[in-house]
């Protein structure tokens, strides 16, 4: 299986009596909790971090897209991973992703993950979400009428662009380009880079990409327990569709906090994952459900069957109300996997088989853990965890993984007092 | 259109017809007697037929489409710009036989009225709009009608939030997954079209409007400022009146019905 390196880049200096005195970490999160001096080494350690992760072997270092954000700080992923591209030499980079409709014109969505791809000689996951709610439609101001038919489209478009070889105009509903011919054009060019979708439970989702041959990743904070309705849901559809159940069509997401014993791992992981779930988490309901972005389909399968399960697992409002923000629930519910090496690695083989997920994207940091914590969680995992789990899935092949080029530049270390002498 | 009911018991429920819309129905509820008079709808639409319809109906034939998306029509997702918008209106306007007669638009409904009115002055005769969408102040900036707690919502709607609840509550016998499903796309056509600001640069078309207008304004409504309504007044050309409705919020029609068919009323005679 692939084990895959996931940084969301949360601000780390939330006060303490945010929940009391702040109404959303979202959207409306006041600018004077932001010290730009503070971010500038909290950006520096994250871009530690992920670099570490990649020295360590991990199959890919994962980065997303959140706007207006108090747990996540890359309105554009794809600066992080143009940076990262340069600083790992082997390791997949998952952007994960660009939401498409926010991206004016769409084509600039093709050429950023053109020029990452081209620059990291062919490592890059591209993802495509559609975005959340506080992120598209209240951050960016998009109709939430609008935005998955935009979206659709800007899908079309940018496939288009990065597939066929000529110029070509795209005369599409929302988007109108007399010229569309990008320069640069991928490395992964049979037919595109991999293509994987971050979604929440809906069918539709589930279908367009099985008949994409995407990717379908579950990024829920609530961990294995809250998502395993939604992955059965998932493969059941799958199923239907004729498809088989190759673990590689799926992406899960689970925080993990790993040690020499569970009581260690307690004494570490608390108060990060308290900061996350607490702080981190703390969306005001007014920005969860703006009318239209849940399709019809999704809202009658929510009150009807039990499919809707899943999808209320899925929408923002019930993640909201599930809330817990104490380290014994959150260990229960599932949302954080912590424990002594040995007790991680059987709770990730069960993770794995009981949601057939082959690409796992661990959140290794969270909340305000510092760079010393992230970095032993993420070594003893490398370590102790990974080489126990890696046979996982080994039958399967995952045909939905970058295809780098052979013969690959090489990046000089950065050596700043050579640098200040030349 | 069938014709209307010649009689008006406030009992009675409505006629209802439906029109064609880009291959989309679209209903039309018709009551009373006398010279037609169209209605056009605010935020939620029409789910039920209105005390305030009928306070009109009882000198008034009131003809009431519904807009797509909301209850009763579909069609909101064909409609992709304000011009798209603006010609389904006409084309509702158009065949629910409402051409040329004295027109009220509130709210969303309101936008569009005003719009009607400056696009097409032929096809309005006299113009009410009560507390209308279409302008946007920074210095005064309207509320986001969509991004409320569920819990806030109806005092944001109306004076007295059981207004607001009355009207959206499913009636004996709804479907109960299509009734909260149906609300749900009235707010999204809403969306559609006025997302995210409500400003439609109506302002830029208002000085085109020359119909005589009565501006209505609930005192207390929580998404519009009533200081909107002198922004309207000094941007229509036609004779322009404002009126303020006491204990009334933003749908100053289901807070208070008898005040504001009073004024729509005088304002038509």
């Amino acid at each position: 299986m692939k084990l895959m390196w996931f940084h969301l880049m949360p601000y780390t200096e939330l006060p303490e009596d945010f929940n009391q005195k702040h109404p959303s970490v979202w959207v409306d999160i006041h600018s004077s909790l932001f010290d730009p001096k503070r971010a500038h080494h909290m950006y520096n350690d994250f871009m530690d971090e992920l670099e570490y992760a990649a020295e360590l072997g991990y199959d890919a270092i994962c980065v997303n897209e959140h706007h207006s954000n108090g747990y996540g700080l890359m309105p554009s992923p794809n600066l992080i991973a143009s940076s990262l591209a340069r600083r790992t030499t082997d390791t997949a980079l998952c952007v994960m992703g660009n939401s498409l409709a926010l991206y004016n014109p769409p084509t600039r969505v093709a050429e950023e993950f053109a020029m990452i791809d081209c620059i990291s000689g062919g490592r890059l996951i591209a993802g495509f979400p559609v975005g959340s709610p506080m992120d598209t439609c209240y951050a960016y101001g998009q109709n939430p009428s609008l935005l998955r038919e935009r979206y659709l489209e800007a899908h079309d478009l940018v496939k288009k662009a990065w597939t066929h070889k000529d110029t070509f105009a795209f005369n599409g509903r929302y988007n109108q380009q007399r010229y569309v011919n990008i320069w640069p054009r991928p490395i992964q060019n049979d037919p595109h880079p991999p293509i994987w979708i971050p979604g929440g439970g809906s069918v539709e989702t589930w279908r367009w990409c099985a008949e994409m041959d995407y990717v379908y990743c579950y990024l829920s904070y609530y961990g294995y327990k809250a998502g395993l309705t939604t992955m059965q849901g998932f493969w059941n559809e799958m199923e239907k569709l004729g498809k088989d159940r190759n673990p590689y069509r799926a992406g899960f997401l689970q925080f993990v906090g790993v040690a020499e014993s569970r009581q260690q791992a307690l004494d570490l992981y608390t108060e990060p994952a308290e900061y996350f779930y607490g702080r981190c988490l703390h969306v005001d309901a007014r920005f969860a459900t703006p009318p239209g972005y849940t399709t019809e389909a999704t809202q009658r399968a929510g009150i009807q069957s039990m499919v809707s399960k899943a999808a209320n697992t899925a929408s923002y409002s019930s993640k909201l109300s599930l809330k817990a923000t104490n380290m014994k629930d959150i260990v229960d519910g599932g949302y954080v996997i912590i424990g002594s090496p040995d007790e991680v690695v059987e709770q990730i083989r069960h993770v794995a088989t009981s949601l057939n997920v082959g690409h796992l994207m661990l959140l290794l940091q969270y909340g305000n853990m510092s760079k010393d914590t992230t970095k032993y969680n993420t070594r003893l995992f490398a370590e102790k965890v990974m080489p126990k789990v890696k046979d996982l899935f080994g039958e399967w092949e995952d045909k939905w993984w970058p295809r780098p080029m052979a013969d690959r530049a090489a990046v000089p270390a950065f050596r700043p007092h050579v640098a200040a002498a030349e | 259109m069938s014709e209307p009911a010649t009689t008006a018991p406030a009992t009675t429920p409505p006629v209802t017809t439906t029109v064609d819309v880009n291959g989309h129905p679209c209903r039309v509820w018709t009551k009373g007697k006398g010279p037609k008079l169209g209605f056009l709808a605010g935020l939620g639409g029409l789910p039920r037929w209105l005390p305030f319809l009928d306070r009109l109906a009882e000198s008034r034939t009131v003809v009431a489409p519904s807009l797509p998306g909301y209850p009763g029509a579909t069609g909101h997702s064909e409609l992709d710009t304000h011009l798209d918008w603006v010609l389904a209106v006409r084309q509702i306007v158009d065949k629910a036989g409402l051409a040329g007669a004295d027109l009220v638009g509130a709210s969303v409904g309101g936008a569009f009225a005003a719009e009607m009115a400056a696009i097409f002055p032929g096809n309005v005769g006299k113009l009410v709009l009560i507390a209308p969408f279409g302008l946007f102040d920074d210095k005064e900036p309207a509320a986001d009608p969509w991004a409320q707690r569920k819990d806030a919502l109806p005092g944001l709607m109306c004076a007295e939030a059981a207004n607001w609840n009355e009207l959206v509550a499913p009636p004996d016998g709804a479907n109960s997954v299509e009734w909260p499903i149906e609300m749900t796309r009235a707010s999204e056509a809403a969306a559609r079209a006025f997302w995210p600001l409500g400003n439609t640069r109506l302002e830029k078309r208002l000085g085109l409007i020359e119909a005589p207008t009565l501006i209505l304004w609930g005192e207390r409504d929580g998404v519009l400022p009533p200081s909107y309504a002198a922004r309207f007044a000094s941007g229509i050309n036609g004779s322009t009146r404002v009126e303020n409705i006491a204990n009334a919020g933003h749908l100053a029609y289901l807070d208070q019905p008898d005040a504001v068919a009073r004024a729509v009323l005088k304002h038509f005679a």
